[in-house]
């Protein structure tokens, strides 16, 4: 039987440890589940086994065999294919194009069109799928479909092991059946499956075995019907809680955001809260689950489907220009490509929301704009050269410092922060958490989303957490617990 | 989503491209009985169509996999200066031909090289040696029309003497027509050929696949430097001399008819015929308007609209059908 083994991997992505040490084996004719928080390193093991990745340490071996692939299709020749959350196929060829991409049977020359009509429906069939058309260009199939010619692909190419990286996060309910269907043929045939998923209900019903990371670390494996939801739940959680975090006594005033069932145009599905003047809530919640998308329909960045938004005194959706003049500032999770113009200074950056006020008869005043940057770069302890040195010079802490003196120059009242210390350092989190907190105290309300569960408890005031676009009742932050939080947010 | 959908898909265009030629021919037709729709005068719009088509063709896979060459018009320059150049020191003409040919090679080669292994975009190299071989062109030809005496060259796509009226069309066209067949079967019936086209699509992808992405690209420019020195070649016979300045803008034709034809420049789209229909009806609106005695500036506007309308025309197709 076919055998895969990781033996005690270890990747580290600067200062950030991603895996310590963590190890793995799938076995032919199994379904194998990997979960755990996010940030626990279980994408960064799968992709160093698809090849995407290469360990800093530790040793994998396919068959016994030593086996440590340079790329994803080394990994692919030596039979592991990876089917990615973004599938990797090509819209404009055709469904038989795309499963034998790479190793078209050729006849005198000529691709041999019947050889690979075969090949295709032969493995389009063994998951039920030979009503598809074999020359519809890829591009007209929908999501489930396309998977499904990915893993045709996979096999046709002769994979014995295929990973899929939450392969159900794009497909609705009967879709991700279809999905299991096809795992469970591949299952029948002796090809061995490894499954990241966030969510449990669906390692239950799917997997053999799972396997648990924490921070880098094996944590516990077995099979997922005998463990049981709630210690599966118990291993990925239990991290120490570090002494960093700042919450001064609060009295939330009068209501600033409120939102009564808003539905965005994909996620969320569903989604009221209330939000106080100072008073910080933080929403918790897995990759995917809607969060970001919550914040972005808020700040009018997304459409939303239905529902209501009240800012202050003002009713309904409004774009972010908008969003800016009534006092609403966000800071987006993805700092270099859209929470910063990551070429300007710092000056620049701070003042760019609303540029306007530091122009004079249509010119704008760097002088002003200078002065407005000093003054924060002096009061949130921004490390820099000048107030005219490039973003992209600092680092990761500081950058995330410009973004938030962007909103606190506008004095905005409500500010949407998300994932807003992912990446920075210690003592930058520190800074960020004494910043959050001075504006509640200051009267400001925040709305905080984050994947790191102990930095909710310790910063917030009441958290939400936010399940397959569900955002649930909050709940206070001094009585709740990470195991409560972490339960709510895989769906257990 | 059915088979039909897909077949459906590449016929209409194939179609619309159809109708909108018989459109434009019937119009001009109509405005010109006398002249338009005479033998002659088809004739002749398939000698001038014949060199923008053959530049076209190697122009289809470069814009199918997802790149762009701007800089055909300045290589037929270079490449029928090389060629009187040739000629003038004694070479045979097939010397000179070749020559001509080689000339186009030896560009796609370097923007081969330039995108492939260096990863430069094609859109700056291309703008590098459209200025480099237009500069070249001068240089050699020293900033005159070099004259030669005529050789069989000529007839490749002058007008057919009468004794070899049963051909039709001039030799040139027919060169033409036939590696048009030719490339559009290694387009659709090759291993080459479908990974240009999913390398257009979807690079990463194919990459993954096994697909050697950088070899793809470098041939994709050897072959339209190919056909680039081929329509150098074409050039030369029908203005007979080595000319500097000819083929100005030549490259935006080129590119203009594979659009019209379909090809999309994010890649992945395009089709031999459609491109070759696409050169037709800019060829064939040009002469209508030169005929019904139309100032060139409005031939200019019209040929402008046309290739906006048609890509609107295709988006709007697409969208109507949701994919």
């Amino acid at each position: 039987m076919s055998l895969l083994q990781a033996t005690d991997i270890s990747k580290r992505f600067g200062a950030t440890v991603a895996l310590d040490g963590a190890s793995l084996a799938v076995r032919g004719g199994e379904i194998h589940g990997l979960v755990g928080e996010n940030g626990s390193g279980k994408s960064t093991l799968m992709r160093i086994l698809a090849g995407v990745l290469r360990a800093d340490g530790g040793r994998m071996s396919l068959n016994s065999v030593e086996f440590a692939p340079g790329s994803p299709i080394e990994a692919r020749r030596a039979g592991i294919a990876m089917v990615h959350q973004e599938l990797a196929l090509c819209p404009h060829l055709s469904v038989a194009e795309n499963i034998v991409l790479g190793f078209e049977p050729v006849r005198g020359g000529l691709l041999d069109w019947r050889e690979i009509r075969r090949i295709s429906s032969e493995s389009l069939e063994r998951f039920g799928y030979d009503h598809l058309d074999l020359d519809a260009p890829l591009g007209s199939l929908p999501v489930a479909a396309r998977q499904i010619v990915e893993i045709c692909r996979s096999l046709a190419a002769g994979c014995e092991f295929i990973l899929f990286d939450e392969p159900t996060s794009s497909l609705g309910a009967s879709d991700v059946q279809e999905l299991f269907a096809a795992l469970r043929t591949l299952r029948s045939e002796g090809v061995g499956v490894l499954y990241v998923s966030h969510f449990l209900d669906e390692i239950s019903e799917i997997c053999d075995r799972v396997t648990v990371l924490r921070d880098g670390r094996v944590t516990g494996d077995g099979d997922p019907e005998s463990l049981g939801t709630g210690e599966i739940v118990r291993m990925m959680v239990g991290r120490e809680i570090e002494d960093l975090y700042v919450r001064s006594d609060r009295r939330p005033g009068e209501v600033l955001l409120s939102a009564e069932d808003l539905r965005g145009a994909r996620l969320p599905t569903s989604a009221s809260l209330e939000v106080r003047r100072g008073e910080v809530l933080g929403i918790a919640g897995l990759n995917g689950a809607g969060r970001t998308e919550f914040i972005r329909a808020l700040f009018g960045l997304d459409p939303i489907r239905s529902g209501r938004i009240r800012v202050g005194s003002y009713l309904g959706w409004s774009p972010p220009r908008d969003r800016w003049e009534q006092g609403v500032g966000l800071v987006s999770e993805d700092r270099k490509e859209e929470g910063l113009a990551i070429n300007l200074t710092i000056s620049e950056n701070i003042t760019l929301p609303r540029v306007n006020r530091f122009s004079r008869w249509g010119w704008l005043s760097s002088a002003r704009r200078k002065a407005a940057a000093e003054r924060w770069v002096a009061d949130l302890g921004i490390k820099c050269a000048s107030t005219e040195q490039s973003v992209s010079e600092l680092s990761g802490g500081n950058q995330q410092k410009v973004a938030i003196a962007r909103l606190l120059d506008l004095d905005a009242d409500l500010l949407l922060l998300d994932e807003p210390t992912r990446g920075i350092d210690v003592a930058s989190k520190r800074l960020v958490y004494e910043i959050i907190d001075r504006a509640a105290t200051g009267g400001k309300a925040v709305v905080m989303v984050s994947s790191y569960l102990p930095e909710l408890l310790g910063v917030c005031d009441r958290i939400a957490v936010m399940c397959r676009g569900r955002l649930g009742v909050p709940r206070d932050a001094r009585s709740a617990s990470e195991h409560d939080l972490m339960e709510e947010a895989v769906g257990a | 989503m059915s088979r039909a959908f897909a077949r459906m898909r590449g016929l209409s265009n194939v179609l619309g491209l159809l109708i909108a030629l018989a459109a434009i021919f019937a119009l001009f037709s109509a405005l010109r009985p006398d002249t338009f729709p005479q033998m002659k005068n088809v004739e002749t719009i398939a000698r001038q169509t014949a060199i923008v088509a053959t530049a076209t063709i190697g122009m289809t896979f470069i814009i199918v996999s997802g790149g762009i060459d701007l800089a055909v018009g300045s290589v037929v320059a270079l490449a029928t200066v090389v060629m009187a150049v040739a000629l003038r020191a004694g070479a045979p003409p097939m010397v000179a031909l070749l020559l001509g040919v080689a000339t186009g090679v030896l560009s796609g080669c370097v923007t081969g090289a330039f995108v492939s292994k260096l990863r430069i975009q094609p859109f700056i190299v291309t703008l590098g040696i459209f200025l480099i071989a237009r500069g070249l062109a001068k240089g050699v030809a020293a900033e005159q029309t070099v004259h030669v005496e005529t050789t069989w060259i000529r007839s490749l796509l002058a007008v057919l003497s009468p004794d070899k009226k049963w051909m039709i069309l001039p030799p040139g066209v027919w060169a033409m027509l036939a590696l048009a067949v030719l490339m559009a079967a290694v387009l659709r019936h090759t291993t080459f050929g479908r990974h240009v086209v999913a390398v257009g699509s979807n690079e990463s992808a194919a990459r993954l696949c096994g697909v050697p992405v950088g070899r793809v690209k470098f041939l994709v420019y050897v072959l339209g430097g190919v056909f680039t020195g081929l329509a150098g070649v074409m050039m030369f016979s029908r203005i007979t001399v080595g000319d500097p300045t000819v083929a100005m803008g030549l490259e935006l034709e080129v590119i203009a008819a594979a659009v019209i034809g379909g090809a999309s420049l994010s890649g992945g789209q395009g089709t031999i015929l459609g491109s070759l229909l696409g050169a037709l009806i800019m060829r064939t609106i040009s002469s209508g308007c030169s005929q019904c005695e139309l100032p060139n500036w409005v031939q200019e506007i019209v040929t402008g609209a046309i290739i906006v309308g048609a890509v609107l025309l295709d988006r709007l197709r697409l969208s109507r059908r949701g994919a």
